[in-house]
């Protein structure tokens, strides 16, 4: 049966029926719509709440993360009642409290090489708004194999990148990049931090690609990488091209699905055997404090960190200055190292055990494990 | 002299700088000439072969030097070498 508009829906998208580029025809694609939203946090909170408002009829989520107070400085469609809740559930009601004709599909589950295919298959577009890299690739993956084009975006701290992907003749997210980085190549994203208004930029710059789409109105940025930089406030663009080895609107790079190892700058395995050898735990390391122990605890986040939260004794030596300061630690002396949840801290560790020094320990989870075990007046981050 | 636009992920390694000028007549020899002044960059920049990593794309405006004459791209005066590596945050 053909889809009609309610006069309920007729009097809530007035502004875009009078628009001649939507019109009763264009509402109705976007009614007629299924697009699967991969994430509901920083670029999903957006995404997700104008998709839901502009009409699009069927809105499918992936996540199956708990609301968190930290997430709040930018997933706006999480309100504080909500900490602690499924952002499955809590986007839901959002939506629907905005738009209570959408049909919300939920797929509270992670995306993985078993269920990306089956997921993707039920919608017309995907939305990519996750936070690591090897769902992005299986984002793109699973996009290119099904024929669904992949709205992409993606930010770090005041940066922020916007593209469509694996549309029938452009580029996929792998003529862009074809290998994701190795695991500690790029900055985790705990230690990159975000401002909490690019992600809003950007997933608003993918809203408007998806019913850009929907519409078939409008110029894409398919074959066009936007950047955007908020410190500057610039936009540029770069142009892309589809892999020269792809020439026929067949992809000969992707054949597969591929689960990536779950990484965000964090090794996969301790580099080096010795970084897990004698770690000692916080109540230990509070306990060498309280019993006047002669260590050096040492505290290698960066001084912006440390001004959060930090323990009593500890020197602020950051990870990226610790080859440059050495002198300051003499070879003999026992050292402790720490940071936020007791990574960066495993490769001082490392760093200082290759550079001769003997006596040098990691403390397990970091100063969140401090304040879970030891002093819970230390806030969290 | 070309501007060379360096990424937030990187400018760790160039204290903190988000543009460096640096002077050659191509984009590698520009790369070289930033490596060299800025030695902690390298890593990020070029794998243990010494080639470019394939997380990591040169633009010349913007332009793909992949698909000009990589690393033998010709730079102009005035000309802007856009540092591109991918991101992944989303959320």
């Amino acid at each position: 049966m053909a889809t009609t508009l309610t006069n309920e829906e007729i009097q809530r998208y007035s502004r875009h029926l009078i628009l001649p580029e939507v019109g009763v025809d264009g509402q109705i694609k976007l009614k007629d719509a299924k697009v699967l939203l991969v994430g509901t946090g920083g670029l999903g909170a957006p995404l997700a709440l104008y998709l839901a408002a502009a009409g699009v009829g069927t809105i499918g989520l992936v996540d199956f993360d708990v609301v968190d107070a930290s997430n709040l400085q930018r997933q706006v469609i999480h309100g504080t009642k909500d900490i602690g809740r499924p952002k499955i559930d809590s986007a839901a009601e959002s939506m629907l409290d905005i738009n209570p004709n959408l049909k919300i599909v939920k797929h509270e589950v992670p995306l993985t090489s078993e269920n990306a295919k089956e997921i993707v298959e039920q919608y017309d577009m995907v939305a990519d708004g996750t936070d690591n890299f090897p769902t992005r690739y299986l984002v793109n993956d699973v996009c290119v194999l099904t024929g669904k084009p992949n709205i992409y975006g993606s930010i770090f701290r005041f940066e922020g990148q916007a593209s469509v992907f694996a549309t029938d003749d452009g580029p996929c997210y792998r003529c862009l990049y074809p290998e994701p980085p190795p695991p500690g190549l790029v900055p985790s994203c705990a230690e990159g931090g975000v401002l909490g208004i690019l992600p809003g930029v950007i997933g608003l710059i993918q809203a408007t690609e998806v019913v850009k789409m929907i519409l078939g109105i409008g110029q894409t940025l398919q074959g066009r990488l936007m950047l955007y930089d908020a410190l500057n406030m610039k936009f540029r663009e770069l142009k892309l091209r589809r892999n020269p080895d792809c020439p026929s609107g067949k992809c000969s790079v992707v054949k597969d699905l591929i689960d990536y190892k779950q990484f965000c700058g964090i090794p996969e395995a301790p580099p080096a055997p010795v970084a897990s050898t004698g770690d000692l735990e916080v109540t230990e390391v509070k306990s060498m404090i309280d019993s006047g122990e002669d260590f050096i605890l040492v505290d290698v986040r960066e001084a912006h960190e440390y001004q959060i939260a930090s323990i009593p004794k500890a020197t602020l030596i950051p990870l990226g200055q610790l080859p440059m300061r050495l002198s300051e630690l003499s070879k003999d002396s026992n050292i402790v190292c720490h940071c936020k949840s007791g990574m960066r801290s495993a490769k001082a560790v490392d760093l200082l055990k290759q550079n001769g020094y003997t006596r040098v320990r990691n403390m397990k989870g970091g100063i969140l494990a401090w304040s879970d075990k030891v002093d819970s007046s230390v806030p969290k981050y | 002299m070309a501007k060379i636009l360096i990424p937030t992920p990187l400018r760790q390694f160039t204290g903190g700088a988000d543009t460096v000028e640096a002077s050659g007549a191509t984009v590698g020899e520009l790369l070289t000439a930033l490596t060299t002044n800025h030695p902690d960059i390298k890593k990020n920049l070029f794998n243990d072969e010494g080639k470019l990593r394939s997380f990591v794309n040169i633009y010349v405006n913007d332009e793909d030097i992949r698909y000009l004459s990589k690393e033998a791209t010709e730079v102009a005066a005035g000309d802007t070498v856009s540092i591109i590596p991918s991101i992944a945050g989303g959320r």
